[in-house]
């Protein structure tokens, strides 16, 4: 049997910081089959980025990384850089957040695609250029010959996306890692970028994670989705099961705050009140509980460990879980108590 | 706005920030190199030392004793006296060309960053223009067809020094103009010279002090080139620049009579760029302001 | 080549070029007393005195005076020497050869060292070779140039028989006397040099491997040597071309210095040599000649930049 596509397993990272090691990832799995896409979900600084980063290997020197990452039955995490460098661009490509700073800004477009095509796949000078150009013909920018000659500064920030996808397919990567690939980009530009990276996608029938702090850019667009929080998967599910049967107090904030999840929204997620928490200081106990309105005392001690829900293939990590008995309980107890100290504190002004 | 990354570099920043560059062991051993030069300078007249210009106090060439502890030059004079004595030239041009310059192009850049318009258009447009020049050649022209003195020597090397100084406090002023304070000072209308003398300059003499170190370290090193090409004060006035000439001569058998004074030089231009360095550092002057 | 970018330098050449020329011509009037009788010296002849006040217009006002030497020196005429009586023109046309050969080599020198150790300090940041450099570079930056040509003819000259202390072979009557004769007076100009543009690139690349571009190049499985030289150096390398523009002035003045001490036959040691004989015209010749030809490197550093990065020779694309 062919070993699953992409296996992480406890995978951890830290990186040391004046105050403390910052926990940016901590004891993170999960498995992703060939031509399945998943989407990573979560507010600023929630991990997803790093998690993305770790898979790869393509952290600073001084992040401690811990773990497995098995790719194809190979173990990534112990590999050389030396190994890691052919992986990397041939077998697992990404697509970053900023094409305006992701790209050669000193380097003609072509050659920035073309060096990847004649280190990987041993492509002669000509041969690499018609590559180049047919790659940028199919990710939809128009007269390729003459952009492959001119600089990112001489293209938008749309086409400079759709040249990084360019060099991302270059050689066939069998998993694309798409960090918020739209979040620097306009909005008219977004959807077309999402479009693309689907359609290649499908197309080429390659693995695809794609990193967004926007629920509504997964919805319609990918298999499962893992929902992240302070470091650590906190649901994960199919992306129908997610919608329909959201069991973790946080996704459901943020489902809370897209207005109509039919409609792909591009608000960024601030409707959920307080902060995540500081990374290094971390609290005991479940680290949504200081903002989730879910939160009974046990959750400030006990954290909730990933367990499988009924439905097949999703996991969620909460004591008190949405739309079930034990939530609907210590929803209404909060509303209740919540009440109670408002009237309290109406009454105290009255009695002035 | 993209996500934060948990970068190292929020680390190093936090780092910094728990408390200023302490002002380390080589600062301190450079403030007493030029302490000690200094002192010696000053005091050279009442040092028992011999007369630096009297030539056969030993044989000449001797290399260093017991009663002539540097050796004597080709003429047999003190080296150890001339070398203090070659001090006081070294410093006293160094320091006052560049306070000449400090007078001047600080002037120049405190008004140019503070009432901006057409005085600073103007002002930076001159500057742009000297620094277009190869200084030590000026300097060298200067000197020689107004004939070498110590006051030529210093007034081409302080003349010289007035643009790069002009702009560099001109950007340091700048970046205090614009401050809440100033702009406060400012819309409560306190007088111009008043926001000058309490607010701007307290801000910029920091930086105006560290990069002045590092300029005087500058103003020596052209008073030695133009003394080593004998265009600084006349002999028999012993200076640094002219001693190391005097000595390339005989290297084969004597290099000490070179090698003194380059020493001496070499200590005193290299404390002066460490103690200018430290206080940039100290005073988070940044170089991209400089 | 932005046509607008070009411009804007061209004008401001213009007056660069004109407050230099006033300035070398106004030192004549610097000279104390009678500028005919310092030339010519005391001894002179009252008529010879009269005839030099005539050549240098001496009886006319200043701006006439000015306009008038302008001319002579705008159409290739630059004075004699009083003491030779060889044109100024021609005695630079000689010499400036050996200039030319000493900044090249020196520069030369300073890059081909210090790419190489800019790379690798850059590659490991505060790594034991990257301390090393750097504070051997600021030593190096304390020693004068006269200093340290004095200390290597002592160590390569007088202690080591390796190459001659002074003296100059021209290129083309024996290659390798030339270069030899060369080695010491190079070396003693591109140490500064050298330590200039090691501190700068250093840093400079040090700012660049931190881009996201390098990361993207990683992402790519590039190897490091490939991201080090096709990635980063290259931006890295335009401020580099504008510090060697703007160290030409301290290089010019250093190579005047080392001519002379080197006695090495260069526009440098004609100056000097001219100071010596009071032969003010020639000097006054040659210091035109000197900050013209540094303005206009300067102007041609300019030019060249913005034909090295396209981000300024596209200006207009983005602006």
């Amino acid at each position: 049997m062919k070993p699953v596509l992409l296996d992480v397993a406890g995978l951890s990272t830290t990186f040391p910081t004046g105050r403390g090691p910052l926990i940016a990832l901590d004891d993170v799995s999960l498995s992703l089959d060939r031509g399945r896409t998943l989407g990573l979900v979560g507010e600023s600084g929630s991990g997803k980025t790093v998690l993305a980063r770790s898979i790869m290997g393509l952290l600073p020197a001084h992040a401690h990384r811990q773990g497995h990452v098995w790719f194809e039955g190979q173990d990534l995490a112990a590999l050389s850089p030396r190994d890691l460098r052919d992986i990397w661009g041939r077998e697992i490509a990404m697509v970053f957040q900023d094409p305006m700073t992701s790209l050669n800004p000193v380097m003609k477009v072509g050659r920035q695609i073309t060096e990847s095509l004649r280190h990987h796949l041993r492509m002669g000078k000509d041969e690499a250029r018609t590559a180049a150009v047919d790659l940028l013909d199919s990710v939809g920018i128009p007269e390729p010959k003459r952009r492959a000659d001119e600089y990112p500064h001489q293209l938008s920030g749309g086409m400079r996306q759709r040249v990084t996808i360019a060099i991302a397919l270059a050689c066939w990567p069998k998993l694309l890692l798409a960090d918020e690939p739209t979040t620097a980009l306009d909005v008219t530009v977004q959807s077309q970028i999402l479009d693309l990276l689907q359609a290649k996608q499908a197309e080429r029938s390659m693995a695809m994670i794609l990193v967004t702090h926007d629920l509504g850019v997964v919805a319609g667009r990918t298999n499962e989705i893992a929902v992240m929080y302070a470091g650590r998967i906190v649901e994960r599910a199919d992306t129908a099961t997610l919608f329909a049967e959201t069991r973790m107090p946080y996704t459901e904030s943020l489902l809370a705050s897209i207005p109509r999840v039919e409609r792909p929204s591009h608000t960024r997620l601030q409707a959920i009140a307080g902060r995540p928490p500081d990374l290094v200081t971390r609290p005991g106990g479940c680290r949504f509980a200081p903002r989730c309105p879910y939160a009974q005392p046990r959750c400030a001690e006990e954290e909730p460990p990933l367990l499988p829900a009924p439905t097949p293939g999703h996991t969620f990590a909460c004591w008190y879980p949405v739309g079930t008995p034990a939530g609907d309980e210590a929803l209404a107890r909060n509303t209740a108590s919540n009440e109670a100290s408002n009237k309290a504190a109406d009454r105290a002004a009255d009695g002035r | 706005m993209p996500e934060p990354q948990p970068d190292p570099a929020s680390a190093d920043v936090e780092h910094g920030s728990t408390g200023r560059r302490r002002l380390g062991l080589l600062f301190w051993a450079s403030v007493g190199w030029l302490g000690l030069i200094a002192t010696l300078a000053a005091t050279a007249d009442w040092l028992p030392i011999p007369d630096p210009t009297r030539p056969g106090v030993a044989p000449a060439r001797q290399p260093p004793t017991l009663h002539h502890l540097l050796g004597v030059d080709v003429l047999g004079r003190d080296m150890l006296s001339r070398t203090i004595h070659g001090a006081r030239v070294s410093l006293v041009v160094g320091f006052s060309s560049i306070a000449f310059g400090l007078l001047v192009g600080g002037a120049v850049g405190v008004l140019a960053g503070y009432f901006r318009g057409r005085f600073e258009a103007i002002a930076m447009g001159t500057v742009d223009v000297l620094l277009a020049f190869p200084a030590l050649v000026f300097a060298l022209a200067l000197v020689s067809f107004l004939g070498p003195s110590l006051g030529t020597v210093t007034l081409a090397i302080g003349v010289l020094s007035i643009a790069p100084i002009a702009r560099i406090i001109r950007a340091s002023t700048l970046a205090f103009a614009q401050r809440e304070f100033v702009l406060a000072a400012r819309t409560v209308g306190a007088r111009h010279r008043r926001i000058i003398v309490n607010e701007i300059l307290p801000n910029v003499i920091p930086a105006a002090v560290s990069f002045a170190l590092v300029a005087v370290a500058v103003a020596i090193v052209s008073e030695g080139a133009l003394a080593f090409l004998g265009l600084s004060v006349a002999a028999p006035t012993p200076t640094w620049g002219s001693m190391i000439n005097e000595g390339r001569t005989v290297l084969q058998d004597a290099p000490h009579i070179s090698f003194v004074p380059s020493a001496a030089m070499f200590l005193t231009v290299l404390a002066l760029n460490f103690a200018g360095d430290s206080l940039r550092a100290r005073f988070d002057v940044g170089e991209g302001r400089l | 080549m932005n046509a607008r970018y070009l411009g804007r330098k061209v004008l401001l050449l213009v007056p660069v070029l004109f407050a230099v020329s006033a300035l070398s011509f106004l030192l004549l009037n610097l000279l104390p007393g009678d500028p005919a009788i310092a030339i010519l010296g005391p001894s002179a002849t009252e008529q010879s005195v009269a005839a030099l006040r005539h050549d240098l217009d001496l009886d006319q006002p200043l701006p006439v005076r000015y306009v008038r030497w302008m001319g002579h020196t705008v159409t290739g005429d630059l004075g004699r020497s009083y003491v030779s009586n060889q044109p100024t023109v021609e005695a630079v046309r000689q010499r400036l050869p050996v200039t030319l050969e000493l900044l090249l080599l020196s520069q030369l020198l300073a890059l081909a060292l210090a790419i190489p150790l800019a790379l690798l300090a850059a590659s490991k940041p505060n790594g034991l070779l990257d301390r090393a450099s750097t504070s051997t570079a600021f030593a190096f930056l304390a020693i004068p140039n006269f200093m340290l040509g004095v200390l290597l003819i002592y160590l390569f000259a007088v202690r080591v028989h390796l190459f001659p202390a002074t003296g100059y072979t021209p290129f083309h009557d024996h290659p390798i006397e030339n270069l030899r004769a060369m080695a010491l007076p190079a070396v003693t100009l591109g140490v500064a040099e050298l330590a200039v543009y090691l501190r700068l690139l250093r840093s400079d690349l040090i700012a660049t491997l931190q881009q996201d571009y390098i990361t993207m190049a990683q992402a790519k499985g590039m190897s490091r040597n490939h991201i080090l030289l096709r990635h980063a150096l290259r931006p890295s390398a335009f401020s580099l071309v504008t510090a060697a523009g703007l160290n030409l002035g301290r290089l010019i003045g250093g190579a005047f210095v080392v001519e002379y001490l080197f006695a090495l036959p260069g526009i440098g040691s004609l100056t000097v040599e001219s100071i010596f004989k009071r032969d003010y015209i020639v000097v006054q010749g040659t210091v035109l000649l000197v900050a013209v030809g540094y303005v206009l490197a300067n102007f041609a550093v300019d030019v060249l930049y913005g034909v090295l990065d396209p981000r300024v020779r596209h200006a207009r694309a983005t602006a």
